[in-house]
Formats: structure tokens, sequence, C-alpha cells
């Protein structure tokens, strides 16, 4: 039992610094990047031009509709067959994007939706251009409303970077397989790696508590 | 009343709009003075805010000439890009029925929000009149309250003053006080009442005819799209020449 405890103690730090150099680096980066993507994908979704909003809709389909696994092994073992090699960390990161960019682009689009068509024209009418109107004015709105369900994509792409180490990124739960695959605890090992996802988890709802009630301050 | 220029202001030249199939403007004329009040009345349905609505650009007709004196003027036909209807605001500012104002601003973010970051004025002299207009509404606790926080009147009185802070040469109300409780409207219409005497300019859409005898100098009466009768407010609303008129006037003095 000791040597159990023991083991847990020596391969805690490990994990935790795959997690703090490579799973939060990994998940923050992609969201932001994916956030990006998705202001992007859902604007051209609400286009009037059916073009535009075609190349969206598509893009939303098949990033939804493909499993995130596939993707990356699309990316990282596919693409060098086509003459296009991309290392690890990019291909990881590239992967996570696009996912999140697709998912978040329909919440995105949702929130914009959900914010009264009189509040466009009221900035209009003070003399503000669609594109200003758009960030001070609907975004801000529509944040309040977004938070929630983005909060469950960043959880849910935190625990998703876990599938990089299938692309030899070496993360936290890769850490957790090398270990266990030299010491033969692999109840312990992936237990442990379970705890270490929870907790990250755990902060991030506290965070998403916190950013949701400073959004709900004007809200009578 | 405070005795009218005749410098003429704005002009309204055969406004034409129709959604799908259906004309609601059919060659709509009509013209402001400065310092002039001109209320638009009708049944619902008779296209005076959407008359209205091409005033500040939010509309497009589909042909048709909206002028200021000394410009800018927009001669609207379809395909035109909002863009360039968008000039009209430099003249003029809206107040809508149901107020419109930006939920996550407080009530002096929303009056400046215009003036500092669209008009770009000296920070200063901006919230300087800020404080002089909510004052003169009877709102100047308010002003780091949100909008949420508000009854309907006070929300409508912070409407108005968002308006007036982008210092525009005419004032745009459609049907200000519709969407208030009855005990609310006295105070956003004297309000109204109060800029009318102080000389400013402005086209109200309007349902209290009896407001619109006592502050309107003009009153132009719309149906089914076509003005039908436009003259002195006492000539409109007291001696009314045409069938339709007196008929709206009867329907709204003895609906029942």
């Amino acid at each position: 039992m000791d040597s159990l405890w023991q083991l847990a103690l020596d391969s805690l730090w490990p994990m935790v610094s795959g997690a703090l150099t490579a799973t939060i680096p990994l998940a923050i980066i992609s969201f932001a990047l994916g956030l990006a993507v998705a202001l992007m994908v859902a604007l051209m979704r609400i286009s009037t031009n059916k073009v535009v909003s075609g190349i969206a809709r598509g893009y939303i389909s098949i990033i939804r509709g493909t499993p995130l696994l596939v993707q990356l092994f699309v990316i990282f073992y596919g693409l060098p067959s086509v003459g296009i090699t991309i290392d690890p960390w990019p291909s990881a990161i590239i992967a996570f994007t696009l996912n999140v960019g697709g998912y978040a682009a329909e919440i995105i689009r949702a929130a914009i939706l959900s914010v009264p068509g009189g509040q466009w024209e009221a900035g209009y009418t003070i003399g503000m251009s669609k594109t200003r109107t758009l960030y001070k004015l609907i975004l801000p709105q529509a944040a309040r409303v977004a938070i929630p369900p983005l909060s469950n994509t960043f959880i849910s792409l935190v625990k998703d970077t876990s599938l990089a180490s299938m692309i030899l990124v070496t993360e936290m739960f890769r850490r957790a397989q090398e270990i266990a695959a030299t010491t033969y605890e692999f109840m312990l090992l992936y237990m442990e790696a379970a705890a270490i996802y929870w907790v990250i988890c755990l902060v991030l709802s506290a965070v998403q508590d916190r950013m949701e009630s400073r959004l709900e301050k004007y809200v009578a | 009343m405070s005795p009218k220029a005749l410098t003429p202001l704005l002009n309204v030249t055969d406004l034409h709009k129709s959604f799908g199939t259906n004309k609601v403007l059919r060659g709509i004329d009509f013209s402001v003075r400065s310092g002039e009040v001109l209320a638009l009345i009708g049944p619902s349905g008779s296209g005076k805010t959407t008359a209205l609505r091409c005033l500040n650009g939010l509309e497009s007709p589909d042909s048709g000439v909206v002028s200021f004196a000394g410009g800018p003027e927009v001669a609207f036909q379809p395909g035109l890009p909002a863009k360039k209807a968008q000039v009209l605001r430099d003249r003029s500012a809206m107040v809508f029925q149901g107020h419109h104002l930006f939920p996550h601003l407080t009530v002096l973010q929303n009056v400046t929000i215009g003036p500092l970051q669209v008009q770009r004025r000296p920070r200063e002299e901006v919230m300087a009149r800020a404080n002089e207009l909510l004052e003169r509404v009877g709102l100047e606790q308010k002003s780091s309250d949100y909008p949420s926080s508000l009854s309907g009147g006070q929300q409508q009185r912070v409407g108005i003053v968002r308006a007036l802070m982008l210092q525009p040469d005419l004032l745009l109300f459609d049907e200000p006080t519709s969407a208030l409780d009855p005990e609310l409207v006295g105070e956003v219409l004297s309000v109204i009442k109060e800029l009318a005497q102080e000389g400013w300019s402005m086209v109200l859409v309007t349902h209290e005819l009896a407001f619109a005898r006592d502050v309107a100098d003009t009153v132009v009466f719309m149906d089914d799209g076509v003005v039908v009768e436009h003259g002195p407010a006492a000539q409109v609303l007291g001696n009314p020449t045409h069938e339709r008129t007196k008929a709206f006037m009867q329907r709204l003095l003895h609906p029942f």
C-alpha cells in the first residue's frame, strides 16, 4: 500500500506539469482561436448572402458530424500522404480550433439573434455603423446568453485535449499512460489523471459562475 | 407657443414604399420648417410610422427624396446601399415607441455613448450636457442606474435625452407613449411639450389627439399610404375637411 501511495505522489508532479505545460495551454489557445473562428462563422451564417451562409452551414455540419478523434487523425496522419506534414502541437491546435469554431458558432449565432432587433436600430440611430453596433452593443448583450453554453464547450475541450495523446502530444494523459506502461498500475494512474481533470473543471465552473453573476448585474 | 421661424428644414417628396405586394407609402409629401412641430396622425397601418422611419434612414423607401436644408439630401431608389441613407442621422434623432435603451449600460452611458464614441465630442462637454439634460427631465439621481430599474416613463425620458444628446436639428418621435401605462403618459408628454415650447423642430407620430392639438403647429393626416389632409393643427383636428379625417376623429372620440 505504501508503495502505491509513493507512486501516486511521485507521478503527481509529472502529470500536473503535463497539465500546466500542455493540457491547459492547448485548451486556452485552441479556445481563443476557436472563438474567433466561431464569431466569423456565426456572422457568415446570419448573412443574407446565400453562398456565404451556405459555406458556414457546411462547415458547421462537417465539424459536428465527424468525431474529433477522426479530425485529429486526418490532420496529423492523413495530410502527410498529400504532402502536408504538420507537427503534433500545431496539428492539435488546428483540430481543436476548427472543432470549437463549429460548435461555438451555433452558440454565438443564437446569442446574437436573441438580442432584440430594436437594439440594432437604436445603435444605428445614434450614428453607429453596423460593425460598431455589433461590437459595442450587440455582443456585450449576447455574451450574457452565450456564456453558459460556451463554458460547456470550454470544459469539454479541456477534457478532449486528452485525445491529443493519440497524435503524440505529451499532455497530461500521455504522461499517465507512460508511467502506467512502466509500472503496470493502470487503475491508480488513470484515476489520478481523472482527478486532475476534475479539479481543473471545478475551477473553471467557479470562474463561469463569477462571470455569469458579473453579467447579470443589469438584469432586474 | 413661441413664434416660429419660416426657414425650411426638411422636405419630403413623393415617398413610395412596398413590403412585398403591400404598398405602405404611395407618394408622401410634406415639409417641416425650423422650429415647427408636425404631428403625423392616422389609423394604424396608414404608413405613418414607416414614413417617420424613412426620415432617419431606418427604412429605405423604393423612391422619393428626403432632403434637409443645407444637406444631406437622399434620393431613394431600389438597391440603394443602407450606408447612403445613414447621413440623415447627422440631422435627425429618433425616440422609439419601445425606448430601446441599451440594457447593459447605465443611464449616463446610454445617453453619452453616441456623442463620445460616434461624434467624438469632448468628454467634459458631453458629461456636463448629459447631467444638465438628465436633471431637466428629473432623472439626475438615476444616472448610474441600469434601465431595467427605471419605470416605463423614466425609461422613455432617458430615451428622449439620448436623442437630444446627439444635437439633432430634428427630433423624431414614434408613438412615444403608446407602450406606457396610462398613468405614466403625462410625464413623458410634458417633457415633449417643453421641448416644443423651447423651439425644437419635431415630427411626432402619435395617437394622442389632445396632445397633438396642444403641441403641434401642423398636422398631417395619413390614411392608406397617402397624405389625406395637411394643415394647421387647429384646422385639421378641429375642422377637418376630408371625410376620412372626420371618420377617424369620430372613431377616436367615440370609440364605443
